[in-house]
């Protein structure tokens, strides 16, 4: 058993940049970025959005992933209790160092994105000597 | 120790529960409001909805696997436990962000109806439970033939 009682907590909204035409919510997923030397990876909590709907991006140091989600209650069905909200996911990074975009993997499981974002060679960090003189 | 005394058939964590449930479509219906989740409750939040056979409770829990996940009907009641695992990465790794939470929950849903407890369906996809629960012919609505005399 995990040793701490999970906290509910309200989606926090994306703030709106541009005017959407899809209707609807846009949230922020919940994300973990961790790095080793050569990788730099990413994970979003993203429920409801199947692998085919994810969209990611990466433009000039400039990451974008995002996520539509089906509909919420299948036809026919009315609401009786609404605790949270359904919406899209839409994130935007600016990522420190340069991504072999050529590298990347994305996979979705059980409504969570993992992205696996290898550094290219001269990101890498080096050691470097100090000669005396 | 503590007594608790009960009136036979009263449950007041479940009357409570119900005027809360009572006040907030009021106000949904005074002020055209949808409700906003200001009042956080117990993870995992739920949303319930109904057709005319089955009522419907779903939860977003993104990588919870279904191993990992326990329900039991009770009476009236919904019981939802479990655990959110999230595998901690080697040591070299350092960290940006980290925002997801891992932990365990345990949580009652009072169900708005009577329901069928040996005809319920869980299924887990993309991260949402759905439970599909059975609501017993006699709750079920009924058309009702006006004779002309």
């Amino acid at each position: 058993m995990a040793e701490k009682e999970l906290q509910a907590k309200a989606k926090e909204e994306a703030p709106a940049k541009a005017e959407r035409v899809r209707p609807g919510r846009v949230f922020l997923p919940a994300v973990d970025i961790f790095e080793t030397p050569e990788i730099l990876y990413l994970v979003a909590d993203m429920p409801g959005v199947a692998a085919a709907k994810v969209t990611v991006d990466l433009k000039d140091n400039h990451l974008t992933i995002s996520g539509e989600v089906a509909p919420a209650v299948g036809a026919g069905e009315t609401m009786l209790e609404r605790e949270y909200f359904t919406g899209d996911y839409l994130r935007e990074f600016h990522v420190g160092s340069m991504i072999d975009q050529g590298k990347i993997e994305a996979t979705m499981t059980d409504g969570v994105l993992h992205l696996v974002l290898p550094k290219v060679e001269k990101a890498k960090p080096r050691k470097i000597e100090v000669k005396t003189a | 120790m503590p007594i608790i005394f009960r009136e036979p058939g009263l449950d007041p964590l479940r009357e409570l529960e119900q005027l809360q449930r009572r006040m907030d479509r009021l106000f949904q219906n005074a002020f055209g409001l949808e409700r906003s989740p200001w009042r956080v409750g117990v993870y995992p939040l739920v949303n319930i909805s109904e057709d005319r056979d089955h009522i419907f409770v779903r939860a977003e829990l993104p990588g919870v696997k279904a191993a990992d996940l326990e329900i039991t009907i009770q009476d009236n009641s919904l019981i939802l436990r479990g655990q959110r695992q999230i595998p901690t990465e080697e040591k070299q790794v350092n960290y940006h962000r980290r925002e997801r939470e891992s932990g365990f929950f345990r949580r009652v849903v009072a169900l708005p109806a009577r329901v069928q407890a040996d005809k319920v369906e869980a299924t887990c996809k993309d991260g949402i439970l759905t439970i599909k629960l059975a609501k017993p012919e006699e709750v079920k609505p009924r058309k009702i033939q006006v004779k002309v005399a």
